[in-house]
């Protein structure tokens, strides 16, 4: 029994408090709607001249069985069954990855500029690409084009997180030592990328910049479960310590007095961040933004407790991603990479709901 | 509740801070540490509940070696105010608070625990406050809610680094007797950090004071806070006087004053001015 229990009536506070709760739970279901719409919005949107409701009618026409033998046909399940609905899904999960490890890193590293990249995944991941791009060496011999790049890409974006770790593990780092770290192994990681970039044939550019920017078109079935698996982990793991993470956001000391061991909690937190993300960005690039915006987009709404922040940003991500894809496919003859469209759509978003909201929500 | 500390020595990489401190702190009191800037003070206290491993020696709580406890057992009896918290993203009051209750519950916070968090708030007359963002607050409100947020602990033994460093004079006096009742009514060993020799010595059951990393003088107030003392430790000539039976420092000047003086009022060289 407490000390300080029982000394007053509080049910009044802690009804109040529970309210209060629900209204956070209740943005997060509100997150997680508009999310499926949006995943429902992206299958039907395209340049094949399928309708809203015939999409649907292929979706369905397909589960049960019933796949049209007309050329045309065959063509439109091909289109939406093994284009789209991977695209889609692919994207709602990617969009949760980079959200969750966003919000985790921020508050973790106790800074509001951190994102899932800022331990250097993202240089990593281009350093990898580039090298299968340009000169056609993947570290798994044998291995050739796309699944290349997506080996190199995975493998090189874990080196930054292993160099902060045992950095950490020589000196008690702190935050301030890691993001430094980070920045150190991602500038030598640029450079190596640029000298790469100048000796590369002219026509490896297009490819090799088309990665770096992030686009979602080359999720299929095959790499879908990649994706998947990635997104249930982040989402899964920060949302089981979502506790330990708000006491991170203060300092050590603190942390330490409240029974958390912060050194070594923060680098579990880098571990599953660097390979979730590593997993889920090795098959479309780095997608910029997302991890940083998402996150901070809810805070606004919601504040800042990571056992409500985490799947609401989740949510919010996967959501973010998704109508930044439908109208990445929708520019042009041939569509643009999404990553142009997350940071162009996201940018002014941010900046409308920053100034409209006053509360400070980062000191 | 008891802290027993053996033969401590804490070192920062090779800078010595702490040598040969022995302490016996046993049963509900409170206790005052005193000592001038720079003399471990903190790291004295970090050392009582695991945020810092003392180099040589050994802290036990309840009789039990500190290295071979968990954090978050050591939690559960050692609470801990700290002199200043910065969230990057504050949360509210009510949420601060509720981490206290962290070592003591899962993933979702009871209604127990919120009723514990809501009596604390009340209890220390900061109720209003509860719904505000912890970065809105003014310095002493903040020092306040730190202290609920130790309180939450629910620890036998509770540390504070300088509880009442931020608040005007009337705060001061509440917060400091505050924590002398908890020492008195609710079973509680409280070990405070100070500055401020005269509130300490008003409230305190026992003193420590503190020079160049090892304990000059412990016990009553009357036994620790003299002249002698005073000028020896701090380098402060003073007077002390005596009100309702505990001393109170009244302030001379600096021991060596005059040569500082001396310093300040030479005549700027020519050209400078």
């Amino acid at each position: 029994m407490s000390r300080f229990s029982g000394l007053y009536d509080n049910s009044r506070e802690v009804r109040n408090y529970e309210l209060g709760l629900s209204r956070k739970v209740l943005f997060v279901v509100a997150c997680i709607i508009m999310a499926v719409i949006a995943l429902g919005l992206e299958i039907c949107l395209g340049k094949a001249g399928i309708g809203f409701v015939e999409a649907y009618s292929i979706i369905w026409d397909h589960i049960t069985g019933n796949i049209p033998t007309d050329p045309a046909g065959i063509q439109k399940d091909e289109i939406v069954w093994n284009l789209r609905i991977p695209r889609a899904l692919g994207a709602f999960c990617i969009g949760m990855t980079l959200a969750v490890c966003g919000a985790a890193m921020q508050s973790i590293m106790k800074n509001p500029l951190a994102d899932p990249y800022t331990t250097g995944i993202s240089s990593g991941a281009g350093f990898g690409a580039i090298l299968a791009i340009a000169l056609g060496f993947c570290i798994v011999p044998g291995v050739v084009g796309y699944n290349a790049i997506v080996i190199n890409a995975f493998v090189f974006s874990l080196i930054p997180t292993a160099s902060i770790i045992l950095i950490s593990r020589l000196k008690n780092a702190n935050p301030t030592t890691m993001i430094l770290t980070g920045l150190g192994v991602m500038y030598a990681f640029s450079s190596m990328t640029s000298l790469l970039m100048l000796v590369a044939d002219p026509q490896d550019h297009k490819t090799a910049y088309v990665w770096n920017i992030g686009t979602v078109g080359a999720i299929t079935w095959d790499n879908l479960i990649f994706v998947i698996v990635a997104a249930v982990i982040a989402v899964g793991f920060m949302q089981y310590m979502a506790k330990i993470i708000n006491i991170l956001a203060m300092s050590d000391s603190n942390a330490r007095a409240l029974g958390v061991d912060a050194n070594r909690m923060r680098i579990y937190i880098l571990i599953v961040t660097a390979v979730t993300v590593a997993m889920a960005v090795s098959f479309t690039g780095s997608i910029g933004f997302i991890g940083l915006l998402a996150p901070h987009m809810v805070r606004i709404f919601i504040g800042s407790d990571n056992r409500y922040l985490i799947p609401a940003s989740a949510a919010f991500g996967g959501m973010l991603l998704l109508y930044s894809d439908c109208v990445a496919k929708s520019i042009g003859v041939t569509g643009v990479p999404v990553g142009v469209i997350t940071a162009a759509i996201g940018g002014p978003l941010f900046l409308y709901v920053l100034f409209k909201h006053r509360k400070k929500i980062w000191s | 509740m008891r802290i027993k500390i053996e033969d401590l020595e804490f070192n920062y990489s090779s800078t010595p801070v702490l040598h040969d401190v022995v302490l016996d702190l046993d049963g509900a009191q409170f206790i005052s540490v005193i000592g001038p800037n720079g003399v471990g003070k903190s790291t004295l206290i970090h050392c009582m509940n695991k945020v810092l491993k003392p180099t040589h020696g050994t802290v036990l709580v309840n009789d039990t070696d500190l290295s071979e406890m968990k954090l978050k057992d050591v939690a559960k009896i050692v609470g801990y105010v700290p002199y200043t918290s910065s969230d990057t993203f504050p949360l509210t009051v009510v949420d601060t608070v509720l981490m206290g209750r962290s070592p003591h519950t899962g993933w979702k916070p009871k209604a127990k625990d919120l009723d514990i968090v809501y009596s604390i708030l009340k209890m220390l007359s900061i109720d209003h406050l509860a719904d505000r963002p912890f970065n809105e607050l003014s310095a002493g409100q903040h020092q306040k809610v730190m202290l609920a947020r130790g309180l939450a602990q629910d620890p036998e033994i509770l540390l504070l680094d300088e509880p009442t460093s931020n608040l005007d004079i009337r705060h001061q006096l509440e917060v400091t007797s505050i924590l002398r009742e908890l020492s008195l009514h609710r079973d509680m060993l409280v070990i405070m950090i100070s500055h401020d020799i005269n509130i300490a010595a008003k409230f305190s059951d026992r003193m420590i004071l503190l020079k160049e990393g090892t304990i000059y003088a412990a016990g009553a107030p009357e036994e620790v806070v003299t002249a002698d003392n005073i000028r020896e430790v701090y380098g402060v000539d003073c007077e002390i006087m005596v009100s309702d039976g505990r001393p109170h420092v009244i302030l001379k000047m600096p021991v060596g004053w005059e040569e500082q003086l001396k310093k300040l009022s030479m005549p700027p060289k020519e050209g400078t001015v």
